[in-house]
């Protein structure tokens, strides 16, 4: 699906070669400040590599529009973005990015449901806690039915608990639907009990 | 016109009291700004008093070249006063994108006047040229560099949240769309609050003048209709080119946020 290969960025990344499989999941880890948040936005083409190429499908990401690359493949940032308005308003913010954009309202609720947020979707996202933050930015991603899916550290604001619920849900989800899952972690656990595979970056010096 | 009381110098230099006022007040708090009291009522006085030798001298010899010389230092020194007073570091590519929307917003209103609205013969007659083109390019000035730091200032702050619009496959327009709309509010609003106090609240300095020299008010407000729209003209398409072309200067040709510039 993924094939990076000599890719540099700076003095940080140095990935000579590296496959990402389809209909998989894939966990990077790292300790802080390794690169990993940077690669996922290499995969997303929010940045690109001073050296190497990086192909999706067989063909270099560069010869993509952007804008369709990144509806194929959608990420979802490290720190929680909340847009003005309704937590609707914030789920469904992909709507005002594209011309044509299918939702379902159950599967919206039963995604809220499912990720233990209980709130009115009309409340106000700006007054959420920092969990739910994160997890309305979660379901945003996903109602927008991406091939892949990229997230960094999705998780790190939630409780043990609520972090394994979620993270279940979304594997199954990427299984059943035969998506791919690339997600960036700090919690090793978590990465062996869910990944199929696990990309270890190490900080160089 | 039954043309201005004129005043004589000892009148006009009585006026300056008001400054030995200020000076002394500004001496007694010790505020420090005795020095640049000075200097701006004496740059005042020169600069004034230089203009208006110049406007006869013009006024009494039109000639298409010297109206086209004095439009052409007005939009200079407006753009380096856009460039100079942004609280911002500008990238050269926004600074040609200031002079391209400052000559095109301006001049489209100037021709737009000067042939159709107006009609004034000849073409260039300075006197109808010159303060209008004062008029039009000084408020445009205003509404760029009000323009300019919403939205530098609006992609130093929201980074992240554009960064995340473009992560969900919105294009670099969509994602900028917030802070364009803020920059444009903030740009116009100052002259949509001018229109709104019009004539209660105060008289407009063109207007004021026209009447203190000697022409109908009903005379000097029909120019002043005609110049308020044409002011707003003036602004809103300076500040709309300015704007939809200068969000494109903050994403590279891979519609990537370009976060080292910001
Ligand atoms: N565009 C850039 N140019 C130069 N350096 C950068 C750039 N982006 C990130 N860095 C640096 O690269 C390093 C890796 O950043 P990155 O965000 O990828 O780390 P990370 O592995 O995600 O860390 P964390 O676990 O703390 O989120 C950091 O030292 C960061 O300061
Ligand atoms: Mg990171």
């Amino acid at each position: 699906m993924f094939e990076i290969k000599n890719l540099k960025f700076k003095d940080i990344l140095d990935i000579e070669h590296l496959i990402i499989n389809k209909n998989s999941v894939t966990s990077i880890v790292g300790e802080s400040g390794s690169g990993k948040t940077t690669l996922l936005k290499m995969l997303n083409n929010i940045i690109s590599p001073d050296e190497g190429e990086i192909y999706y499908e067989g063909i270099e990401i560069n010869n993509y529009n952007p804008i369709d690359l990144r509806r194929k493949v959608v990420m979802l940032p490290q720190t929680p973005v909340i847009y003005k308005g309704s937590i609707l308003d914030n789920i469904l913010i992909g709507k005002r990015f594209a011309k044509s954009f299918n939702y379902n309202l159950e599967e919206i609720k039963t995604l809220l449901e499912k990720f233990n947020v209980n709130k009115n979707l009309s409340e106000s996202a700006e007054n959420l806690s920092g969990g739910e933050k994160q997890r309305i930015c979660l379901i945003r991603v996903l109602i927008m039915n991406p091939e892949v899916i990229l997230l960094d550290e999705p998780t790190s604001a939630l409780d043990e608990n609520t972090e394994d619920i979620v993270i279940n849900y979304i594997v199954e989800y990427t299984k059943k639907n035969n998506k791919t899952l690339v997600m960036v972690t700090h919690a090793k656990d978590i990465a062996k009990k869910y990944s199929d595979f696990i990309i270890e970056i190490n900080k160089r010096r | 016109m039954n043309g201005a009381v004129r005043l004589s110098i000892l009148q006009v230099i009585s006026a300056y009291l008001f400054i030995i006022i200020l000076l002394l007040i500004v001496r007694k708090r010790g505020l420090n700004r005795e020095k640049e009291i000075i200097i701006s009522t004496t740059r005042m006085t020169l600069q004034l008093i230089l203009t208006g030798y110049i406007l006869t001298y013009i006024f009494k010899t039109p000639n298409p070249i010297i109206t086209v010389l004095v439009i052409s230092i007005m939009e200079v020194f407006a753009i380096q006063n856009i460039i100079k007073r942004s609280k911002n570091r500008l990238s050269k590519e926004l600074k040609k994108v200031v002079i391209f929307s400052m000559l095109t917003g301006t001049l489209f209103t100037l021709i737009y006047f000067i042939f159709i609205v107006i009609n004034i013969k000849p073409w260039y007659n300075p006197q109808y040229f010159i303060p209008l083109a004062g008029m039009v390019i000084g408020n445009s000035m205003t509404g760029i560099s009000l323009g300019i730091n919403k939205l530098v200032e609006g992609f130093k702050n929201q980074v992240d949240m554009i960064e995340c619009s473009l992560m969900l496959g919105a294009s670099p327009k969509d994602a900028s769309k917030s802070i364009l709309d803020n920059a444009f509010d903030s740009a116009i609003l100052p002259t949509i609050n001018s229109m709104v106090g019009m004539g209660i609240v105060f008289l407009p300095g063109m207007m004021t003048g026209q009447i203190l020299s000697g022409s109908s008010p009903l005379v000097a407000i029909e120019y002043q209709i005609a110049i308020m729209l044409g002011i707003l003209g003036s602004v809103s398409i300076s500040v709309i080119i300015f704007l939809l072309l200068g969000y494109k200067t903050f994403f590279n040709n891979r519609m990537q946020i370009k976060r080292e510039e910001l």
